[in-house]
């Protein structure tokens, strides 16, 4: 009798599915879609780590790397140093620019077009194009050869329209009551920016940071070719070093080593989850205040 | 007064600058991709090059035709594949799970999104393989299995621009179809879809762009084989593994032909953001 007149049974909506066949099985496909979506994210995850865990020694975090123990840390060593010189361009040139398109610009410029065109754009180009990119560029136009830095750049590229994109929207979503009440204060434009604005949308651009940091950790792709395939942690950025991910291509393409390939998967699959992890807890955050 | 107005302009003018390179990077890369390319697709002769059946590198032969045609293929595949699971998935997300549920599904999705490339290689070449041989008797490589593996990569991107552009259209579309006495799929499947369809187009021609561009997982799954497919089960080769397999010790003009392939990759990735472009303008 209560029943509210907004909701539908389970009962009830069961059997007027029986009276609908196309929608019965219209629900059954959406229920099994679902299914499947999650179910292969822990299928892959699971896996991983089934195959992987056991074949993870302290042996593989040791300083060298050679034929008897094909070690990690290295890599890992490599992974970081990349991760913190591609961040270290690619930060400040995608706050920048999202800076100056909402702080400084009207939303219909031509000029803000074209910067969303041209982001849009590279967005779209695969990992493999900027890997032939940085090789045309920094290996064979610089002649640096393969190095970090070349890698680095190149994935820094990469990267930008992810900081860009995330830095824009939380930018905008800073309300403008916030800039007008420190213009009415009194204080300039610059100091409302790196007082007000960019404080109020810290969160969003950290989020960017840390998604950006999840692709140059998982990129393969973009730097086999760039910063190469050396298994050691070179002496200077200009040295080639291979990452935690090209590791695990090249252990995979050799053939010989598949026990150590998932061991390396099962490092990648944790920083992964870890970086989603707190990037999912950003965004609640965010989305509760 | 005067002070903070220079350095206003200034600190103006230097985000200006910023602003700009990203402009120049898709410039500098239109043009080094171009300028190494395109010398070589003439020497080669650009019927020959794009049309040849044939890939020898040892007598000087580089027809891609084969890789084309493989990339086209794989992609469709994987459309055919991921499309209808990604779109089901958004509307369970959209209309079928209350708000706990979504709390759960929601990061799954992002991170199914942020999984690497290369481990979504790894785990075709161990699980997906060994299933499509023990079910067709093949060694396991080829068109099918790299669909079915591309599929499942482009679910979170149909799955999460399509949910958007659901959750963008008015509660009343929904609700007036129930009140006319439509099942809830109907009212989904024929009011909610074709009125979400220009982002739905929107999440498929973008799954498109990352299926045809991977590279990582393509290579480990596809077989490699640069010789025309003849069936589903043909090994065979795209244009993103044919870079990434030779680009380590080719030299000359066999470098030039890689970067060749790279070059037509590049202008498919390029038609399909103008295709974006022009759909976004002829909708706004």
């Amino acid at each position: 009798m209560n029943e509210p007149i907004n909701q539908i049974s389970f009962k009830k909506e069961f059997t007027s599915q029986l009276n609908h066949p196309g929608s019965l099985l219209l629900y059954l496909l959406i229920i099994l879609s679902a299914v499947f979506t999650i179910s292969i994210l822990f299928l892959i995850i699971g896996y991983i780590l089934y195959k992987g865990i056991p074949n993870i020694n302290l042996k593989m975090f040791e300083w060298n790397y050679n034929k008897e123990n094909l070690s990690m840390l290295p890599t890992i060593i490599n992974t970081l140093i990349l991760t913190f010189l591609s961040l270290l361009f690619s930060v400040p040139v995608g706050v920048g620019s999202a800076l100056y398109l909402v702080e400084y610009q009207k939303r219909s410029n031509k000029f803000v077009r074209l910067i969303q065109l041209t982001t849009q754009t590279l967005a779209g180009i695969p990992s493999i194009i900027y890997g032939l990119f940085g090789f045309l560029l920094f290996v064979v136009g610089l002649s640096w050869g393969y190095s970090l830095l070349g890698g680095a750049l190149t994935l820094s590229i990469m990267v930008l329209p992810v900081i860009m994109n995330t830095t824009e929207e939380s930018l905008k979503s800073v309300p403008d009551l916030y800039r007008e009440g420190s213009y009415g204060l009194g204080v300039g434009k610059i100091r409302t920016i790196f007082h007000v604005v960019l404080p109020a949308a810290l969160p969003g651009i950290v989020n960017g940071i840390i998604l950006a940091t999840g692709r140059v950790v998982g990129e393969t792709a973009a730097l086999i070719y760039t910063s190469g395939t050396v298994a050691r942690v070179p002496s200077s950025i200009m040295g080639s070093g291979r990452s935690l991910a090209v590791q695990m291509y090249t252990l995979l393409s050799e053939g010989l080593y598949m026990d150590q390939a998932y061991a390396c998967g099962v490092v990648l699959i944790v920083m992964v989850v870890l970086l989603n992890f707190t990037s999912s807890l950003l965004t609640k955050n965010e989305s509760r205040n | 007064m005067n002070q903070t107005k220079i350095k206003d302009n200034l600190f103006r003018f230097l985000l200006l600058i910023i602003a700009s390179l990203s402009i120049v990077a898709v410039l500098l890369i239109c043009f080094f991709l171009f300028y190494n390319g395109l010398p070589a697709i003439f020497k080669i002769g650009p019927a020959n090059f794009l049309f040849g059946m044939q890939w020898n590198p040892e007598k000087d032969v580089y027809g891609i035709f084969p890789m084309i045609v493989a990339s086209l293929y794989v992609t469709a595949g994987s459309l055919l594949f991921g499309v209808p699971i990604g779109l089901f998935t958004a509307v369970f997300l959209s209309k079928y799970c209350g708000k706990r549920l979504h709390a759960f599904i929601k990061p799954v999705v992002d991170l199914l999104a942020g999984i690497p490339s290369i481990i979504f290689g790894f785990f075709g070449l161990s699980v997906i393989v060994p299933m499509v041989q023990s079910f067709f008797h093949t060694n396991g490589k080829g068109i099918l299995t790299a669909s079915l593996l591309l599929g499942i990569m482009i679910l979170p991107t149909i799955i999460s621009i399509s949910e958007n552009a659901l959750n963008a259209l008015p509660e009343s579309y929904y609700e007036g179809a129930l009140g006319l006495g439509a099942t809830k799929e109907q009212a989904v499947f024929k009011t909610m879809i074709p009125a979400a369809s220009s982002g739905i187009f929107t999440a498929i021609v973008l799954a498109l762009g990352r299926s045809i561009g991977e590279t990582m997982a393509v290579v480990m799954v596809a077989g490699n084989a640069a010789v025309m497919p003849k069936s589903v089960l043909s090994m065979v080769r795209t244009l993103t593994s044919n870079i990434i397999l030779e680009m380590g010790y080719a030299s000359g003009l066999h470098r030039e032909a890689l970067i060749g392939t790279g070059v037509v990759l590049f202008v498919f990735i390029l038609i399909i953001n103008f295709v974006l472009l022009l759909f976004k303008k002829s909708y706004e």
